[in-house]
């Protein structure tokens, strides 16, 4: 490759990139004639919890904000697109409890405009709450975050009229298909990475490295830290939104700290700070949670039976969070980001032994 | 000064302190445009304080800052938050090193563009959809680079700011300064953890920055080689208080600075 100028490496790298992607969209678009549901529901909740990932990683791993509130923005997210495309027939037979506000019966958008709907209301939670809360620094943060999240799941189970209280919603329409979740997650890592790599994406990172020596270089750190935060919540609002469209039911039972874990897991284990260590940490999270679901169901081992013991695989994921802080603090990818360049030098150094 | 008028920077009555501690007492001082002026005193003397109020992190308990730009206007600069003093053409070192460490040399330098960049964040997101913001981000890069070479740092511009040698951090702090357009630079401790050579040639180096940007320089110094080299004219703190300005000359021979630093015997003997 060192016979490529920067402008052809460029190049190179931009039709890898379009190309890799087009050929990821062809596999999505047929898997699910070859691969049966529930592979293909994990595929896509692969897709989501990126999303979700990216979005955390950017308050946490790239703003250094430690943020506990991000389920919090996602049930907003969910709420607010759920509401907007169940029709006003279905919503009259759901509310059971209370009967259902009619402005919140009325309100109706398409799929996509929902969508960003739940990421402005989430991003607009997410101002409110950033502003006090953003004075706090380290463990505070966290603390106030998550108290927060607190707060709108118990305003989600008591605001019946709007909510449907703990019940919940149902038959939301399975928009979130395989290629619209991806197609999200593209526009998503586009638009965090085209952020990053631009001089705001050094300023970003400027403030959480040294936010004194960022004030004396003219930066308001405190504006980019509330942009940034909010900019996070907006992610975390689309996600929420694309789950609920997954799992065509919500309840404020979803939403709870352990949500927020798991995407603390993703952020962590692919490295903090790493765009495309988020989207690594998905694959493996998701897939893990999936296949350890095995240590739940009663085991037979010889003459030796184990019953099945509910929430076993929260605890061995727990251990293995606290392997990863010990032996590896930075994550799969530490601070770097997956590149073409990196790739292709490492294949050639591979072939030439 | 001789000229009143001629004021870069103004302290007036500056008195700042901690609880009980005075750490600066009614300082009044002029630093003159295009001046390279010193502030030295022992340690503990209130220097870095001062400093600190000049550039907003310390708001002073009595007195005022006043900075005057090229333009001639004058600002009252006390109570404006840090980044506010800069934006009005305030850019400072410190002590210890505060690079930006993970980030690399050149990055560093960008960041302190930022300040006088007018494209906003949301321009880069979609591509191709501000030209114009596209170019500025490569301008700022070009001039980044450029200034990087001007300080002799060329060769590091892609190296993480951490992993420089320590003279070149010195310089790529300066640098990062620098890229945030300043009319005004205080430097704290510019030749801290030099050997003579080194010092010698950070001498010539602030004298041509002063030239060549068009900058009023105001200096802590420990080093008295440095102060006396470089200094048009130099103000003592001791303990919080003013207790002599003037000339190099004058400075090396009044008693009460060398009361001041070296003890009441040595200033007698």
């Amino acid at each position: 490759m060192s016979g490529l100028n920067s402008g052809d490496k460029k190049l190179r790298n931009n039709a890898l990139t379009i190309f890799s992607a087009a050929a990821l969209a062809v596999c999505l678009w047929l898997a699910p004639t070859f691969i049966d549901a529930y592979k293909v529901r994990i595929i896509n909740l692969i897709a989501i919890n990126a999303i979700l990932g990216l979005s955390l990683n950017l308050i946490y791993g790239m703003g250094g904000m430690f943020s506990l509130g991000h389920s919090g923005f996602m049930a907003i997210g969910a709420y607010v697109s759920a509401i907007l495309i169940i029709t006003p027939d279905q919503k009259q037979l759901m509310w059971i409890l209370d009967p259902i506000s009619p402005w919140v019966m009325n309100l109706q958008a398409p799929f996509l405009l929902s969508l960003i709907a739940a990421g402005v209301a989430a991003a607009f939670f997410g101002v409110l709450i950033s502003i006090p809360v953003l004075r706090l620094g380290g463990d505070y943060l966290g603390i106030a975050t998550l108290g927060f999240s607190e707060i709108i799941r118990i305003l989600i189970t008591n605001l019946t009229p709007i909510t449907n209280g703990p019940l919940g919603l149902k038959g939301i329409p399975p928009h979130a298909s395989l290629l619209m979740s991806y197609g999200c997650l593209a526009v998503m890592l586009l638009c965090v990475t085209r952020l990053m790599r631009s001089n705001f994406g050094n300023v970003v990172r400027a403030v959480r490295d040294d936010e004194v020596a960022a004030k004396t270089m003219g930066i308001d750190t405190f504006r980019i830290r509330v942009l940034v935060f909010t900019l996070g919540c907006f992610g975390g609002g689309v996600g929420g939104a694309l789950m609920g469209n997954l799992i065509t039911t919500i309840d404020p039972k979803m939403f709870m700290i352990t949500q927020t874990y798991s995407l603390l897991m993703i952020v962590v284990v692919g490295g903090l700070g790493s765009m495309t260590g988020s989207v690594v940490g998905a694959i493996l999270i998701t897939t893990m949670l999936e296949w350890l679901r095995f240590v739940e169901n009663p085991i037979t081992i010889g003459s030796l039976n184990i019953p099945g013991i509910p929430g076993m695989r929260m605890v061995i994921f727990s251990v293995l969070l606290i392997a990863v802080i010990i032996f590896r603090r930075e994550g799969i990818m530490g601070m770097r980001e997956f590149s073409w360049g990196w790739l292709l030098r490492d294949a050639k150094k591979g072939g030439a032994k | 000064m001789s000229n009143e008028n001629d004021f870069a920077l103004r302290l007036d009555g500056v008195t700042i302190q901690f609880g009980g501690l005075v750490a600066v007492n009614d300082l009044t001082m002029n630093v003159p445009r295009k001046g390279i002026i010193g502030l030295i005193g022992p340690n503990g003397a209130g220097k870095t304080s001062a400093f600190n109020v000049i550039t907003g992190f310390y708001k002073p308990n009595k007195g005022y800052v006043e900075f005057r730009g090229r333009d001639g206007a004058v600002s009252r600069i006390t109570g404006l938050p840090p980044h506010r003093v800069c934006q009005a053409g305030l850019a400072r070192t410190f002590q210890n090193i505060r690079l930006f460490g993970s980030e690399t040399a050149i990055q560093n330098v960008m960041i302190g563009s930022y300040v006088r960049q007018r494209g906003r964040w949301w321009m880069n997101l979609v591509p191709f959809t501000f030209p114009g913001a596209s170019r500025e981000e490569e301008e700022i890069r070009a001039n980044a680079l450029a200034l990087l070479e001007r300080l002799g740092l060329g060769a590091y511009a892609e190296t993480p700011a951490s992993s420089l040698p320590y003279g070149a951090q010195r310089r790529l702090e300066i640098a990062r300064a620098l890229a945030t357009k300043p009319e005004f630079l205080l430097l704290d401790e510019p030749a801290a953890g030099m050997n003579p050579q080194e010092s010698a040639e950070l001498l010539k180096f602030i004298r041509s920055l002063r030239d060549e940007f068009d900058l009023s320089i105001l200096l802590i110094e420990h080093d008295m080689k440095v102060v006396m080299g470089v200094c048009e004219y130099i103000w003592v703190l001791d303990q919080g208080t003013l207790i002599a300005d003037g000339s190099p000359e004058d400075i090396r021979m009044n008693p009460k600075v060398v009361e001041a630093y070296l003890g009441k015997e040595a200033a007698h003997a």
